[in-house]
């Protein structure tokens, strides 16, 4: 393998994990924009969707083998059926969990998205186990090969998907009335009170649009990483990470950050060090951070 | 109404009540130290002095700990770091370099107490979510480190060949001399930390809870308090480092993970963000809940060993920051004053009133 | 006011905590004293009077990145109990039958969490044998525990620094190796390493080298997983056959994958083998491509993995997926059904060394451990509705069994257990392999308990030592 396919390959590995980083990071992004909140759940709902999926479309013992779900359902209605699922469970946890704790401070409402997080594991983990579970791929084939780098059909899904999320996101929130006034939302809450836009209901909206977001990527990257019940962790982590690169408002950077992030990680393995992969990441947004509020990118950072 | 004491509300002759009211924290540290100096009487077995020995562990982690987020605001979700420090540095002086336990953790203190300060001069430029993410990246970073770089720390078969702790020509090797020695470094940090709050100091850190801009404006150096008491902290959890790394005899880098710094925030929260002795019952109920969750959970479902200890965790805490968000302590004081009043207020309205006037 | 609530809280709170803790440490304790009484009285059968439990105190990480080890390794324990008690448990050398308790705790993949789990177990529920960790980290830091309350252990985990002290107090030292010049000690070394290293008797080390500590072995400490020193002798039984020089390695970044590498820089070499490449990753990594990248960039003949099926198979889907046109070798630490699942069509063609479990229907009916292997298989199938066999289990079968065996033939006293143990285990027949362990050796199983396996059309297939042995 030359040096530039492998460049090359390092390049494909880089946009694919950066893609998934990027799906989380919008996720975080859409709910902190219009509730000020970071979720930090957010990679437990893409194991929400995946696990969600892999159940209704093979056959899965659940509950340690107690129950057995053999639904078998085609996997386009699979995924769709997940990330309704998905979606609800998130409705569902803003309303129990984040609506009565209106008003909190930053770190009570840090808390309580991390006990969010850590209560949807332990779920994951009483309903599937410890098992990590495959997805097919979602069109079986030979890998496109380009200059001796191979890109697999999955991951140009996965490439695909974070894009076309990303088109759909904009036209939302461009061309919309709910978008707008999400926007709103975002841009002053108290104006947008005013406007006669329910804060509350945007509120529960993002939340539900973060959950779906999150559950696709999950359910994407699951045919080649596989999902288990504590896979969400480190995809919450990534992804904020991405999304403060995009200081945690703005949607394009925030994917940018992703993708970033991705190439940080496969350059970083492949051409300087394996073991300290998960470390370039953070240090990388470490920099990042130190830059920016040394006021390189003025003040946006103090207002968070 | 002119006999009575004005500031009790009883009458003079009930001298120590009266003791009490005047010094609280005085009077709750004492009881405090009697009973952790009785309570090995009854607690005799050595797996249950072991967890009072880990309570004393995590106490010293979350005194700091509530000093740096109830006191002044910083969120940090990078504590473990501070403490695999002092552990790492202690085993690494004590079982590769000879040194005695002493002077190795009074290093390993001085190291980690200077790498908190060096990283806080960075790290305060950041707020919030910020300073969240930074310090947990910090966190990612150190365990990355400890795990690869096996020629210093063992990688993750650990760090091996820490000797026992000796104080003078007595080497600890009981649970019960693990139990004074932590205890004993516990209510230090705790005397210092009371004296740190209720001085002029304390109220220049809740000068900068309450708002870094106005505390700035009244002449706080706000910058300045924040690295002494990221020092301060950084330097207790590397005493319980030190401690633990002895009590252990073997470091390995899971005990340090931003898991476990999570759970000391948790610890701090459920505690309550604004009292140095929450930050004990929350050490102490955190752990408790955990061992009693693994002691019970398997009575309850056959072969279930830990699969709902993490849900019942992750829910108790969302439901103490929702109903509760200045924790336990605090929430439950409040609800028995409620209570009091209520039924202060039942008999009559007179003594209200009385009360009322200056 | 605010104060004082929060005092008489705290000391509440406290007070409540110790009379928890004095309940947990009551509630067990009558029930030896009144178990026999209350077996006695429904049942009118002359059977044998009824001892005292003997305990046997596991810890498992049934949760956390080994949780794949721990769950068939806790349901195999508590399998034998049921099983064991069901026939009326165990018959002591009093003449007593004695029940069989196997108490589980759950270490969480954590040292700490391990540690304290192993002296509940010792101090709180007296356990007369302890068995555990799944993982080598948490071993490493109970063997110590167990040592000290002079308690037998037997550890369910690969790494040779369980029973072997690591000499990580002198790493970067150089020490004198008899008749093969100078050595400096690197990470997860052990003397039995160095000696394997070097061709060299153990004893030989110690006595050139007076600073190093004497003992070859944890007196109190045993383990039934295979080393990873036989399992890369095979791997380069292996290669040697299919004529591979040239390999590249892709290990898993903790002490399981440290100590599996050392074996193969051991064993590798001497046979001839250059290793080209040495990657790392992190437990819990899902994305290897960056790694195999790299390696493919060397251009190996091979690539052997060290690593559990959490990350394995991740890792052979991304093999395939990169093009490699080399064969695919890893170790045991693949050895469930999970890795096949997971991997689907990529895991085809993977070969793997390991104990004979996973084939024990392909085996030739003259191998000892054949009948042994089927009853286990089928026991387990029952028991747990139908989970896939593996071979963690098959380490916490050995362990359980081998104790019940002592503790039939000497009792629950400690110091008679440790003597049983490496006296009276002599060719034992397991599931991991034929036990033979004594006092200077407390793994006891060799490169012959091992098959090479290969996975074929979504299953494990036999390859017989013929087609890959005593190459020359």
């Amino acid at each position: 393998m030359s040096l530039e396919s492998q460049l090359l390959q390092y390049l494909f590995a880089g946009l694919t994990l950066g893609s998934i980083y990027a799906l989380i990071a919008l996720g975080f992004v859409t709910i902190y924009n219009v509730t000020g909140i970071v979720n930090f759940a957010q990679g437990d709902f893409a194991m929400l969707g995946a696990l969600i999926t892999v159940t209704l479309y093979q056959r899965t013992g659940l509950f340690n083998r107690v129950i057995t779900v053999d639904l078998q359902l085609p996997l386009p209605l699979a995924i769709v059926v997940a990330v309704i699922l998905t979606t609800l469970i998130g409705v569902v946890l803003y309303v129990l969990a984040i609506r009565p704790a209106r008003g909190a401070s930053v770190i009570s409402l840090i808390i309580i998205t991390i006990g969010l997080s850590i209560a949807l594991r332990g779920l994951g983990l009483i309903i599937w186990w410890t098992d990590p579970y495959p997805l097919p791929v979602f069109t079986p084939g030979p890998p496109i090969e380009i200059a001796g780098a191979v890109l697999t059909r999955q991951n140009v899904w996965v490439i695909g998907t974070m894009l076309a999320i990303v088109i759909g996101l904009y036209l939302f929130f461009e061309h919309t009335l709910l978008g707008k006034a999400l926007r709103a939302c975002a841009v002053n809450r108290d104006a947008a009170r005013l406007m006669g836009i329910k804060a509350d209901q945007m509120a529960l909206f993002s939340f539900a649009l973060g959950a779906a977001v999150s559950a696709i990527a999950g359910i994407v990257i699951t045919p080649s990483t596989f999902m288990a019940y504590d896979s969400g962790t480190l995809l919450s982590l990534k992804g904020f990470v991405a999304a403060i690169m995009g200081g945690l408002t703005n949607a394009p950077l925030a994917v940018v950050g992703g993708l970033l992030l991705g190439l940080v990680e496969a350059f970083g393995a492949g051409l300087l060090s394996s073991a300290y992969k998960d470390a370039f990441a953070f240090l990388t947004m470490f920099v990042l951070l130190l830059v920016w509020a040394s006021g390189l990118f003025g003040r946006r950072l103090v207002e968070a | 109404m002119s006999t009575v004491n004005r500031k009790t509300g009883l009458p003079g002759r009930f001298q120590l009540a009266d003791w009490i009211t005047h010094h609280q924290n005085l009077a709750a540290f004492l009881a405090l130290a009697a009973m952790l100096a009785i309570l090995p009487l009854w607690v005799t077995n050595n797996y249950q002095r072991s967890i009072l020995v880990f309570i004393g562990f995590n106490t010293m982690l979350t005194v700091g700990l509530s000093l740096l987020m109830g006191y002044t605001g910083q969120i940090s979700l990078g504590h473990a770091v501070f403490f695999g420090c002092g552990a790492y540095i202690t085993g690494l002086l004590t079982a590769r370099y000879n040194w005695s336990p002493w002077p190795a953790i009074v290093a390993a203190a001085v190291l980690t107490g200077l790498l908190a300060y060096l990283v806080g001069v960075p790290i305060f430029k950041l707020r919030g979510h910020y300073l969240a993410m930074a310090t947990l990246g910090l966190n990612i970073i150190f365990e990355t480190v400890v795990v690869t770089e096996t020629g210093w720390t063992g990688g993750s078969n650990g760090l091996l060949g820490i000797p026992r702790l000796s104080i003078g020509p007595w080497v600890l090797k009981s649970e019960l001399s693990y139990y004074y020695v932590t205890w004993a470094m516990t209510l230090a940090i705790l005397a210092v930390s009371l004296n740190i709050v209720n001085s002029r100091v304390g109220r220049a850190l809740r000068a900068i809870h309450a708002s870094e801009l106005a505390a700035g404006t009244m002449g706080v150096e706000v910058d300045a308090f924040k690295l002494k008491v990221l020092t301060l902290s950084a330097v207790y959890a590397s005493l319980a480092g030190s401690l633990f790394a002895f009590y252990l005899q073997i470091v390995t880098p899971s005990s340090f993970s931003f898991i476990f710094s999570i759970e000391l925030v948790v610890m701090v929260a459920v505690g309550g963000l604004s009292s140095i002795w929450g930050a004990i019952f929350g050490a102490a109920s955190v752990t408790l809940l955990g061992e009693a969750l693994r002691n019970i959970m398997p009575r309850l479902v056959r072969g279930a060993s830990a699969e709902a200890e993490l849900l019942a965790f992750g829910l108790i805490l969302v439901i103490i920051m929702i109903f509760m968000p200045d924790g336990l302590t605090a929430g439950v004081a409040k609800r028995l004053r409620a209570r009091r009043q209520a039924r202060r207020e039942a008999p009559g309205r007179t003594e209200q009133s009385a009360d009322a006037m200056p | 006011m605010l104060r004082k609530a929060v005092l008489l809280f705290l000391v509440v709170g406290l007070l409540l905590a110790v009379a928890a803790c004095q309940q947990q440490a009551q509630t067990p304790a009558p029930e030896p004293t009144e178990a026999p009484a209350q077996a006695e009285a429904p049942t009118e059968a002359p059977e044998p009077q009824e001892g005292e439990p003997y305990k046997l105190g596991v810890v498992v990480s049934v949760t956390g990145p080994a949780s794949a080890l721990g769950v068939p390794e806790r349901d195999t324990a508590l399998m034998l109990m049921e099983k064991i008690n069901a026939a009326g448990g165990i018959k002591g050398p009093d003449g007593l039958m004695h029940k069989l308790e196997v108490i589980v705790e759950d270490d969480a993949t954590d040292t700490g969490q391990a540690v304290l789990a192993a002296k509940k177990l010792i101090e709180q529920d007296q356990v007369h044998v302890l068995i555990g960790s799944s993982g080598s980290p948490a071993s490493i830091a109970m063997a110590p525990v167990a040592s000290e309350a002079q308690i037998p252990m037997i550890s369910l985990a690969s790494s040779t620094a369980i029973v072997h002290p690591l000499l990580n107090d002198f790493e970067g030292q150089t020490i004198e190796i008899p008749g093969k010049g100078e050595h400096t000690i690197g990470p997860g070394e052990t003397v039995i390493y160095l000696s394997r290293l070097y061709d060299v008797d153990p004893k030989a080390i110690l006595e050139a080298n007076p600073d190093l500590p004497q003992e070859l072995v944890r007196p109190w400490v045993f383990k039934t997983p295979q080393e990873n020193y036989p399992v890369a002798q095979v791997q380069a039984d292996y290669w040697k056959a299919k004529g591979v020089t040239k390999v590249g390695s892709l290990g898993v970044n903790n002490a399981f994958g440290l100590d599996s590498r050392l074996a193969m820089k051991a064993v590798y070499p001497k046979a001839g083998i250059e290793i080209v490449a040495d990657e790392l990753f992190q437990p819990k990594d899902k994305d290897f491509r960056a790694q195999l990248t790299k390696i493919k960039g060397l251009d190996p003949e091979g690539v052997v993995v060290h690593a559990t099926p959490g990350e394995g198979a991740p890792i052979t889907v991304q093999f395939r997926e990169l093009g490699f046109d080399v064969p695919l070798m890893q170790n045991h630490g693949i050895g469930s059904k999970a890795f096949i699942d997971l991997a689907g069509e990529a895991a085809e063609g993977v070969v793997f060394p390991i104990g004979k479990l996973l084939v024990a229907e392909g085996l030739p009916d003259s191998d000892p451990q054949k009948e042994v292997l089927l009853q286990y298989i089928k026991d387990y199938d029952e028991y747990t509705n139908g989970a896939p066999r593996s071979t963690f289990g098959g380490h916490a079968w050995d362990a359980v069994m081998i104790a019940v065996r002592c503790l039939e033939k000497v009792g629950p006293e400690a110091d008679a257990l440790r003597g049983c143990f490496e006296n009276d285990i002599k060719d034992f027949v397991g599931i991991t392999g034929i036990f033979t362990w004594s006092p200077v050796d407390h793994v006891g199983i060799s490169k012959e308990s091992l098959v090479l396996v290969q996975i074929k059309n979504g299953t494990w297939e036999y390859v017989p030592p013929e087609q890959y042995a005593n190459v020359p």
